[in-house]
């Protein structure tokens, strides 16, 4: 992927002049105090009036030079900071959209939401000010150097003396601030941490007669983080006071030697004016650049997080043409397939054969972590087997054009998640050219018709995001259906029905079987009620196939299945 | 309306100021400091410009007037920043110390708040109540002791010294004033609404984001993927014009200030340097337009911080709002007077509720008229589809709701009669939701019994079927877990909650769904332990697996939140009820 350097490369006319007319605008703040000078020398000296008019008319112009040069500065700035990030933020959403699911488990939602927003907005604001500031403020403070020397040369030691003790000062007090600061914010993140579990954990808190130990424990972070607080201000509230004194110490060297000078002629009441007037301007110059100086370096490690994420390859590698032979009759092949997840220890999934016909239906079953989602995700390719090949109709699952392999997949995740929109424009996900009949015949299949019909505005019944407005069995009830709706050759139910009471799920199942095609149907459930029906059955404990057959069959020759069996329908004690 | 928002935001000040009451003697203090510290800043300017007048050109300088000066301005700086720092500490100190009160009120207060207050208010919401809302007030406040009192006392000072040194250009400088107000007040105008334009935006683009980008993996399995990048696109577009705008608009700020001050500066040199001029030099010296100039590069700089600090004060007030929202919210329904200590021994298991009726809302009744009489070691199945309110009756067991009519007893005693805490306390509850706090593993188990010795944490973790993998932790019980159970599966951390109710058993159980995500064979295992543990003890469980539920003693039915079948196992079947249509659904094919 490019650097991200390359998104400001577009605007490189504006990088150019953004920066110039901040030098020309310094350039002119700079001249103010000699004007002044001239006036107090030349114009009240020798009390001439029109040259105090005239002196006075160049102040003013080139007050109004300096904000025009700077309005002209700031919209370059402006549009190279919003045009990179609008750049940058897009490139970044399409890259983020082709990343495989390993890519994104590593990554993890709330950091690819937080590059996305607000490390974005920080990169803008660091070029903004960049762009602005990052000339001006060095330009001020060495040109009022540079002007001092003109005035008088004994003046430049004084000048170089105090700029250093300042910047020394400013940059001391920010850098060690920097850590302070994140250990402030670590301790306020467990104050946050301790809020918000006392909030999920009322319940138990209470139970337990918990409350009074929670609010020790809150008050101990609390105080830790009020104490680290008062210390960070301790050292931050240095800056303005001992700045200030050494800003002073400047102004009584610099008026102690000039009245020498002045005694002796080499120096007017209008010089020392100007070099008073250069010294105050010196200090808010730099802190104004070591304030720029921390948002540049804040930005630069947010570019850098977002490099990083731009330097991640986009996803698996992936065919441009769906090749090689099909074989309607098999639907899905698993050959000797393991699996091991990025970062993971053990496989999840060990040494799979499997092959399912098509029209088939097919009930896997196993404990918490024992593979059985990994096993579904490596039919759409969510993710590859690490050893043997997954094929889909008779054709290894790598040689598929990634979009084809999906489409004959239609699949309901185990988190049943609806998108911001409509009822219809979540089902239209399945089938973009979905009628209304095809619609309502899916929502009729999932069960979901009776309270679609229910709901002001049928099928246009607003959505919120993620589905927040449905409860947990309506959402689920439309995924599937927003599955159905895709008519594809394989449908996979990954614990789909869990929020489903035993009826509706019964009716569910009978629904499915009576489709008017017959596509193979993968059911992932706990219950081996769900499942018993399948034409065959998957038996996964830690990531093996410890038995497949059907219902009765493994009732007899897997004792994992017959314990499950057992748990659910005779109770503990028939073990 | 507008009234009533005065009216609200003035009683908001009226609490602030009763927390910083506390620091009322460091808030005078600071206020004198403030007053002095700005006097003596203003003071220097005058003192080099006087300096200035004491070297007027060759040979014309007195040195020894200008020594003592200098002295002057060295001792008043040091005296100043010394101030100035020990102001910054102590407005500090106020600012921290309010915050840290007002965090500890807020979270007293959630301890003591019903749980129909943390039932119907999103967790993030109040926790940014107490996060972000105080570290909002906090910023405001500290602008507010920190700039809006100096702010106002540097202008005040500025006048009143100009005033001293020459009326004419005073004068002057306060004519132009408004003309700084203005451009600050224009700009600020057209910004704002561009910024909430701005804002808008982006909150659309980041609930996109959200989406598209949290959910990438249904996005991906549908192929959805251009769709998105197109909705992005046309969201991005309208940001990027917004932006553009708001931050090019809010960047001319400065600038223009700027330029007035620079018209400012230059109106007092004209009139000060003609002054200079016409007056033989005695209505003012080039020392005093000096000091005068000083002035005017400052001047306006205290009206932009005033109104920035306007803006963030009313921030923090809307934000002290909030807090006091969640502060002032009505607490629990306090223990009745007489309300004793129900003794552990004295809890027999008996259970006997009387014409309860529950709602959580008036216009939706749940339960109604519910009689039921639990002898001791009876176990209640409560049953039904999800989310049809099977944890409403243990709301009430536990009284984490009150009833609005009728009585709940235990061993004889209404539960309003003895305190919240002696009747939680003879209750072990499982819940569905496993909760963890952040701890060791041995904190997280011996919640119920802070005393238990190492062996009985072992022996219970045995009997829960936890011990082994806790043993496989880095390091063992002592193993830090996170945040709401960090690393651990779902299943395991199951496991914890009911090693921590094996530890102390009390006499009365509540099992919800305690083992929904603990794998079969482990729950088959972990099945025995509870079946142990029933014995003799009156329980409550909430199942989907119906073989439990099939040897309770009393099964109740619920659907859409009311119970709607009660009885055994036999009868309810016979009835041919809803009860019987969920068992026979479960061998249905």
């Amino acid at each position: 992927m490019k650097p991200i350097w390359t998104f400001l490369k577009k605007y490189k006319l504006e990088c150019f002049l953004a920066p110039l007319f901040k030098l020309l605008e310094a350039c002119f703040d700079l001249l103010v105090p000699i004007v002044v000078k001239s006036i107090m020398d030349v114009g009240i000296k020798n009390r001439d009036t029109s040259y105090i008019v005239y002196g006075c008319l160049i102040l003013v112009a080139l007050g109004i030079i300096g904000l025009t040069c700077a309005i002209v500065a700031q919209y370059f700035a402006a549009r190279a900071a919003v045009g990179t990030s609008t750049g940058l933020r897009r490139a970044l959403f399409a890259h983020l959209q082709t990343l495989s699911y390993t890519e994104s488990d590593k990554l993890g939602r709330s950091s690819m939401i937080t590059r996305m927003t607000s490390d974005i907005n920080q990169v803008q604001s660091g070029v903004n000010l960049t762009l602005r500031l990052f000339l001006r403020s060095p330009i001020i403070v060495f040109g009022s150097l540079i002007m001092a020397c003109v005035i008088t040369p004994v003046s430049g030691p004084t000048f170089a003396i105090i700029i250093g003790i300042l910047a020394i000062i400013v940059f001391t007090i920010i850098l060690t601030g920097i850590p302070l600061y994140k250990r402030v914010q670590s301790r306020l993140d467990r104050v946050t941490g301790k809020t918000r579990e006392t909030l999920t954990g009322a319940r138990v808190i209470r139970a337990f007669n918990k409350q009074d130990d929670e609010i020790v424990e809150f008050s101990e972070a609390n105080n830790a983080h009020t104490d680290i607080q008062n210390f960070t201000g301790k050292i931050s509230a240095l800056m303005n006071p001992l700045t200030y004194v050494t800003v002073n110490i400047g102004i009584i060297m610099i008026v102690y030697f000039s009245s020498a000078e002045i005694n002796v002629g080499g120096m007017s009441q209008g010089d020392l004016f100007a070099l008073y007037n250069y010294m105050s301007q010196i200090l808010v110059e730099l802190v104004k650049l070591a304030n720029t100086i921390f948002t540049i370096t804040k930005a630069l490690a947010c570019g850098n997080r977002i490099q990083a994420v731009l330097d991640i390859p986009s996803g698996m590698p992936i065919s441009n043409e769906t090749a090689g032979e099909v074989d309607s009759a098999l639907a899905v092949e698993f050959k000797n397939v393991s699996m091991t997840y990025h970062g993971a220890g053990a496989p999840s999934l060990e040494n799979l054969d499997l092959s399912v016909k098509s029209g088939s239906t097919v009930g896997i079953i196993g404990g918490t972590g024992s593979g059985k989602t990994t096993l579904v995700n490596m039919i759409p390719r969510f993710y590859d087997a690490t050893e043997g090949e997954v094929r889909v109709f008779g054709r290894n699952v790598c040689e598929y054009e990634l979009d084809t392999l999906r489409e004959q997949v239609a699949i309901v995740p185990q988190k049943a998640v609806l998108f911001k929109g409509t009822i219809r424009s979540n089902l239209l996900w399945g089938k973009g050219d979905a009628t209304d009949e095809e619609l309502w015949a899916a929502l009729a299949v999932a069960q979901a018709d009776g309270f679609v019909k229910e709901k002001e505005g049928g099928l246009d019944a607003p959505v919120e995001q993620f589905g927040r407005n449905f409860s947990g069995g309506q959402r689920q009830r439309l995924t599937i259906a927003r599955a159905i709706v895709r008519r594809a050759p394989i449908i996979i139910l990954d614990d789909s029905a869990s929020a489903l009471d035993f009826a509706t799920e019964a009716r569910l199942r009978h629904a499915l079987k009576s489709l008017d095609y017959d596509p193979t149907v993968f059911i992932i459930s706990q219950r081996t009620s769900s499942i018993a029906h399948a034409d065959s059955i998957v038996v996964l404990d830690s990531g093996e196939a410890v038995g497949i057959g059907t219902h009765e069959g493994l009732l007899e020759s897997c004792p994992v299945y017959r314990e499950i069996y057992d748990s659910q329908f005779k109770g503990g004690e028939a073990r | 309306m507008k009234k009533n928002n005065s009216k609200a935001s003035f009683s908001t000040v009226k609490k602030v100021l009763k927390y910083l009451n506390k620091y009322r003697f460091l808030f005078a203090l600071s206020l004198i400091l403030a007053v002095i510290i700005v006097a003596a800043t203003l003071y220097i300017p005058i003192l080099v410009g006087q300096a200035i007048d004491l070297a007027i050109g060759k040979g014309l300088v007195d040195f020894d007037g200008i020594y003592q000066i200098l002295i002057k301005i060295g001792v008043i700086a040091a005296v100043t920043a010394l101030l100035q720092w020990v102001m910054n500490v102590i407005n500090n100190r106020m600012t921290f110390g309010i915050v840290r009160r007002l965090r500890r009120d807020a979270f007293k207060k959630i301890q003591e708040l019903p749980l129909s207050y943390i039932d119907s208010h999103p967790v993030g919401d109040t926790v940014s109540r107490v996060i972000g809302d105080v570290d909002q007030f906090s910023d405001g406040l500290l602008m507010g002791f920190s700039q809006l009192f100096t702010g106002v006392l540097t202008i005040v000072g500025t006048l009143a010294f100009m005033l001293s040194i020459n009326v004419t250009i005073t004068v002057v400088v306060v004519v132009v004033t408004p003309l700084s107000l203005f451009v600050a007040a224009f700009i600020a105008k057209r910004t704002h609404s561009l910024f909430k334009k701005q804002s808008e935006t982006r909150a659309e683009q980041t609930s996109l984001i959200d989406e598209m980008i949290g959910e990438h993996k249904t996005v991906a399995a549908f192929s959805h993927e251009d769709e998105a990048i197109e909705r992005f696109d046309e969201i991005n577009e309208r940001l990027q014009k917004c932006s553009l705008k708001a931050v090019f608009y809010s960047s001319l700020t400065n600038p223009c200030t700027r330029f007035v001050n620079n018209l400012v500066y230059a109106g007092v040199a004209l009139v000060g340097a003609l002054i200079c001029v016409s007056s033989s030099g005695a209505a003012l010296t080039v020392g005093a337009l000096t000091s005068l100039l000083n002035y005017a590069n400052q001047y306006t700089k205290p009206f932009n911080e005033i109104s920035g600090v306007i803006t963030e004060l009313q921030n923090a007030l809307a934000c002290a709002a909030r807090v006091f929202e969640l502060i002032d919210a009505e607490p629990e329904i306090p223990e009745s007077a007489d309300a004793h200590d129900l003794a552990l021994e004295e809890v027999d298991g008996r259970v006997n509720i009387e014409g309860v009726e529950f709602s959580y809302t008036p216009d939706r009744e749940l339960i109604k008229g519910l009689d039921l009489s639990i002898e001791n070691g009876q176990r209640v199945a409560i049953v039904g589809p999800t989310g049809c309110g099977k944890t409403t009756v243990i709301n009430l067991l536990m009284r984490f709701y009150d009833v609005n009519a009728g009585k709940i007893e235990v061993s004889g005693h209404d539960i309003r009669d003895i305190t919240r805490e002696s009747l939680r306390r003879s209750y072990g509850m499982v819940l569905q939701e496993t909760w963890l706090k952040n701890g060791t593993i041995r904190e997280n188990i011996a919640m119920g019994k802070p005393d238990a010795t190492d062996e009985e944490i072992i022996a219970a973790a045995k009997s829960a079927h936890a011990h082994s993998f806790i043993r496989q932790m880095p390091n063992g019980y002592d193993t830090v877990i996170g945040e709401d159970g960090g690393a651990l599966s779902q299943g395991q951390k199951q496991l914890l909650c009911i090693t921590r109710v094996m530890l102390c058993l009390p006499p009365m159980l509540i099992l919800d769904e305690a083992t929904s995500s603990i794998d079969t064979r482990t729950e088959m295992k972990i099945q025995d332990a509870f079946a142990t543990m029933m014995r003799g003890r009156t329980s409550f469980i909430v199942a989907h697996r119906l073989s439990t539920i099939k040897e309770a003693d009393i099964i109740l039915v619920m659907k859409d939140g009311r119970i709607i079948e009660k009885g055994d196992h036999e009868t309810l079947l016979k009835s041919g009820g809803f009860y019987s249509e969920l068992w026979n659904s479960q061998f249905d094919r």
